[in-house]
């Protein structure tokens, strides 16, 4: 058996396969996860399916995906559609069949079985068909080879006998060619191909289906069976896009991915705060869930904001909002979200969640998230999957989506539209999944609504147990407190008002204690004139009593010098 | 593959089927016992309805395996009747004598 090349990413054959299988990658999305590592190499498989499911373009990946990515030239019999069909069906894949005829790296044989022109007249076989095959596989060195789909050879042919012998030749001969083939088949009634091929090929059957429910069509893939080798056996959802098939693994999934202790902004300084002071985990799952109009957008996008500056790439997800759209409804609140767009690190993927079924927005993730690798993603919202699917549904299309996440370590933020009122319940599903809950309430008071925010849970981290107001300003989100002063709760105007009240009775307050300290000043003033004017009074008698006291011993002085003088005039006695 | 003129034979052969030209190609696989009662049968019919008027081209797709996809020939042996238009074709061993004359347009069913 020659070594495959390995080229791709998928070709990784897990822990655990059977020796003895060889493997022949196909190099299809998420299908070699599936079959653990491919096809069994040198073998035939059965893809069978309803029209229109996609046999012929998984079958026709195969060929060109092992000539691109393992360099295993390929040979395409095909019973339904001729050359030119082929060629222009598979070129809006960007698949380039005549370059890869031309390089004798492909070769394409279209095979016409008209029954209205052939007559049987007698013992026949089906060399013919073998000559073309194999002057096919010769001209290229074909390793692949498909044939689709051979039940054309029914309608064309009478005698069903020969035909059966003859199939069972042409297994037997493709395996000793030593080709990894697939034959493609009809869904039948109560079988699984309409003429019994699974008869003949026993190694491995995949099955396609593709159904409708509440009008979105969903496609899933199924290993019927895998002979000598351990193979998924769910129902694995399937997509079909300009980049041809994928399909979404599921097995892989697991808790084993690596946690992070590093921490990540918010966007809102005061809701990091909330959050033990540094915001999430970084690849943790974020749920944010409130009635309309509760400003759910406003927090991803304040989330998504944050990532683009500190340079990480974001996913957007819209369900419900173009890109142009929210790109502009989030200037108002401050948010220059396209600039970021500009810059390559932020990408929005819009769909209408009714546009196709669960499994293939699922699917539609996996891709972006594989294409634009992005640190952080934002889905919004997750509840109008509800359209397209059941509760249970949903969960398990989340867990997917949060296990995909996880796993590549990307933090998640994802907002959930709650019915009317208040609905914890409602969301307790997915809660599960989530690390952080952040709910969004509107409370209705003195004729206005108002937003507040309450983290219900954050594992990991010591989180605030307060309310806040949640507040839209334009220049982004505001995270206010809450008026808890005389006995009362108060948001919104209320709480303006009640602030304002407060702020008024304070003023008075102050006016009063002002307008007595003046009083208080000129009273003191007062009476300190009146002291004054006392003072001087008394400093009036004072001066008057020394005068009086002067003028007495002057009079006292002039008496006695009187009676001196008296005396001597006299020269008495 | 070259165009098969349209306009003589078609019109032609219900009045006059006697003097028309056949043309026929017999696809094999090696010298099989299939091969050789095809060719022998297809011999021996040609001899009893258009003696002088026919003509057989034995191709063997293991000698000119190519060949097999311009007359889109599945099942061995093959007979093509490439004249008189419109192409036909007979499979098998050519052993049912009636069939392969309603194959062939010389009998009605």
């Amino acid at each position: 058996m020659p070594a495959v090349k390995k080229r791709g990413s998928h070709n990784s054959v897990s822990a655990g396969e059977l020796p003895g299988i060889a493997k022949c990658p196909t190099g299809v999305q998420g299908l070699d996860d599936i079959l653990g590592g491919g096809l069994p190499r040198g073998r035939p498989t059965l893809v069978a399916g309803a029209a229109g499911c996609g046999k012929t373009l998984l079958a026709m990946e195969f060929i060109i995906r092992g000539i691109r990515q393992f360099g295993e030239p390929g040979a395409f019999m095909a019973f339904e559609e001729d050359e030119k069909e082929l060629i222009q069906n598979v070129a809006s894949l960007g698949f380039d069949l005549p370059a890869l005829m031309r390089r004798k790296q492909l070769a394409v044989d279209y095979v016409r079985v008209e029954r209205s022109e052939i007559q049987e007249t007698g013992e026949y076989d089906l060399e013919g068909l073998f000559v073309r095959l194999n002057s096919m596989i010769e001209q290229v060195g074909a390793k692949r080879v498909v044939l689709d789909s051979l039940e054309a050879l029914f309608a064309g042919l009478e005698n069903e006998a020969i035909l059966r012998a003859e199939l069972r030749r042409l297994f037997r001969w493709l395996k000793d060619k030593g080709v990894t083939a697939i034959i493609t088949g009809e869904q039948g009634s109560n079988q699984l191909t309409r003429h019994g091929l699974e008869e003949y090929v026993s190694d491995c059957v995949l099955f396609l289906d593709h159904r409708i429910h509440n009008q979105v069509g969903t496609r899933r893939l199924r290993v019927v069976k895998y002979r000598g080798s351990a193979h998924g056996t769910n129902e694995y959802p399937t997509m079909i896009d300009q980049h041809g098939l994928s399909v979404l693994p599921v097995t892989s999934l697991g808790l084993d991915y690596a946690v992070e202790k590093e921490r990540i902004s918010s966007g809102i300084p005061r809701l990091d705060t909330m959050l033990g002071g540094e915001g999430y985990y970084r690849g943790s799952s974020i749920l944010v869930s409130g009635s309309a109009g509760t400003g759910k957008t406003s927090l991803a996008a304040t989330f998504a904001d944050a990532a683009c500056r500190r340079g990480e790439r974001c996913l957007f997800v819209a369900y419900e909002e173009s890109p142009r759209q929210i790109v502009r409804n989030m200037a108002s609140i401050g948010l220059n979200l396209g600039r970021w767009e500009r810059k390559g690190l932020l990408a929005f993927r819009a769909a209408r969640s009714t546009l196709y079924g669960l499994e293939q927005h699922l699917v539609s993730i996996h891709k972006a998230v594989e294409e634009f690798d992005p640190a952080v993603a934002v889905i919004d919202p997750i509840t109008t999957m509800r359209s397209v699917g059941n509760e249970g549904e949903i969960q398990i299309m989340l867990t997917r989506v949060v296990d995909l996440l996880k796993r590549k370590g990307i933090t998640g933020l994802f907002t959930s539209l709650s019915e009317t009122g208040w609905s914890e319940h409602s969301d307790a599903g997915i809660s599960s999944l989530m690390d952080t809950w952040i709910l969004l309430r509107n409370v209705e008071s003195g004729s206005e609504r108002n937003r507040l925010l309450f983290i219900l849970k954050s594992r990991g981290m010591s989180h605030s147990n307060q309310v806040r107001e949640f507040v839209l300003t334009e220049r982004g989100i505001q995270l206010t407190d809450l008026y808890t002063g005389q006995g009362k709760v108060l948001t919104g105007s209320a709480r303006m008002i009640q602030e304002a009240q407060d702020k008024a009775q304070e003023i008075v307050e102050r006016d009063k204690t002002a307008q007595r300290r003046r009083e208080l000043e000129q009273a003191q003033r007062r009476l300190q004139a009146q002291v004054n004017d006392l003072m001087a009074q008394l400093e009036l008698l004072e001066e008057e009593r020394e005068r009086l006291k002067q003028r007495e011993k002057a009079r006292t002085d002039a008496d006695a010098t009187d009676r001196e003088c008296i005396a001597r005039v006299c020269g008495a006695d | 593959m070259p165009t098969i003129p349209k306009a003589g034979g078609a019109k032609r052969r219900p009045k006059s089927i006697s003097s028309e030209r056949w043309n026929l190609r017999l696809y094999v696989a090696g010298q099989t016992p299939r091969s050789l009662a095809a060719l022998a049968n297809l011999r021996r019919i040609c001899e009893a309805h258009m003696a002088g008027r026919y003509e057989i081209e034995v191709v063997d797709l293991i000698e000119n395996p190519r060949l097999a996809a311009g007359d889109q020939i599945v099942a061995i042996p093959t007979l093509v009747r490439k004249l008189p238009p419109p192409l036909k074709k007979i499979i098998g061993d050519l052993a049912n004598e009636d069939r392969v004359l309603v194959g062939l347009d010389l009998r009605k069913e």
